[in-house]
């Protein structure tokens, strides 16, 4: 009996000494994020000139994505985001349905419009440019744009958080959006703020 | 007169069966016409405004079309050759145009309330969106609302040819009593 207890305890603080090690080892080399779409501390947003007159803007509610960033090595820093199309979201249905369908999205045959980096240069500690290939209805070009690091650290839940914010400039016609909505409203400006946590 | 009888339909059904046929195929080839208007089109905005008004207008009155049909008596078959199938049928398509109006208009209600804006009508009524929406809601209830639109004007389309062929090749009052009251004697 005494035996038998004396060996559990030992299994049980081998384990616990081999979970310890593991996360220690994990916390020291990880690099690697998953985007908190879960509490939502991430935002894809687009804004496109009404009429040349105001901005309007809107998100993508539904998407996912993961970055691996390391302060020591930031320029091997990677990210892809995908994004759910049909998610669009303007605050109001009748234009909503209208952007996804034919003259815009088309989110039927086109449901993703997904990133991934292919490089990622840093400046200095918080400025870089990324480099990657942007899929959007079916188009995929490669696209440059700034992201500026926000900020990272321990969260008061355990976790470890990173984050960032990237926007650049698409111009519709690129990826055969071609419906007229003016002289001032060829372009859209895309917004990604992202907040990561380690995993 | 307005009511009907046994072998006539009254001024009242006569006049809500013409006024919502003339309404269902004009919001048809508004609704056609409006969705390829562009952005700079005087019209984008109004034909969509106009749609929405009339649609709702339309419920209105299927409803008072359905409550008079309920409470008034139907009047006998006019075919009196008609066999037992063909009187199923006619009835059934009948019922199915009702139930088809009815979900088109709540098909287009619930595009323009998925985000929770009500619909106004004509500034005289402010017709409230539901207290819950689903996923892509105005996206699955456009696809509805289309697909609908289409299958009402063929089975209308139908209904019409029934009619003619009623009226020029059995030559029976089945049309004309769609057209004027015919007086009890």
């Amino acid at each position: 009996m005494k035996k038998t207890l004396i060996s559990t305890a030992l299994a049980t603080s081998l384990l616990a000494c081999s979970v310890l090690a593991t996360l220690s080892i994990s916390t020291a080399q990880a690099a690697d994020y998953k985007v908190d779409v879960e509490g939502a501390h991430a935002f894809v947003q687009f804004k496109i000139k009404h009429l040349g007159y105001s901005w309007l803007l809107g998100r993508f509610n539904s998407f996912d994505g993961g970055f691996s960033y390391d302060d020591k090595a930031p320029n091997k820093a990677k990210i892809n985001i995908e994004i759910d199309t049909s998610s669009l979201d303007s605050n109001h249905a009748e234009r909503d349905k209208h952007l996804k369908g034919k003259d815009f999205l088309n989110v039927s045959s086109f449901p993703k419009a997904t990133f991934f980096s292919n490089s990622i240069k840093f400046s200095d500690n918080e400025n870089a440019i990324v480099t990657g290939e942007f899929t959007l209805k079916g188009v995929t070009k490669t696209i440059s744009f700034p992201v500026v690091k926000i900020g990272e650290g321990q969260d008061p839940w355990g976790g470890y958080r990173s984050g960032f914010s990237g926007t650049t400039s698409l111009k519709l016609a690129d990826y055969d959006i071609s419906y007229n909505l003016g002289p001032a409203s060829t372009h859209v400006e895309m917004a990604l703020h992202i907040e990561g946590v380690r995993i | 007169m307005l009511k009907n009888t046994g072998n006539s339909y009254g001024l009242i059904a006569i006049v809500l069966h013409w006024l919502m046929a003339i309404t269902v195929f004009s919001l048809f080839g508004l609704g056609l016409y409006m969705v390829e208007l562009t952005y700079y089109d005087a019209w984008y905005k109004g034909s969509l405004d106009l749609h929405k008004n009339i649609g709702m207008t339309l419920l209105v009155a299927l409803m008072l079309r359905i409550l008079w049909r309920a409470v008034n008596i139907t009047p006998k078959n006019a075919d009196k050759s008609a066999t037992k199938v063909e009187v199923k049928i006619a009835h059934y398509a009948h019922l199915a145009l009702y139930v088809l109006m009815a979900t088109l208009m709540i098909s287009g209600y619930l595009i323009s309330t998925a985000d929770g804006r009500a619909i106004d009508v004509f500034g005289l009524l402010s017709i409230p969106a539901l207290p819950i929406s689903f996923v892509n809601q105005e996206d699955i209830a456009g696809n509805i609302h289309e697909i609908l639109a289409w299958t009402i004007i063929l089975l209308s389309a139908g209904h019409a040819l029934a009619a003619f062929k009623h009226h020029f090749v059995n030559k029976n009052t089945t049309l004309l009593r769609m057209i004027k009251v015919i007086p009890d004697n």
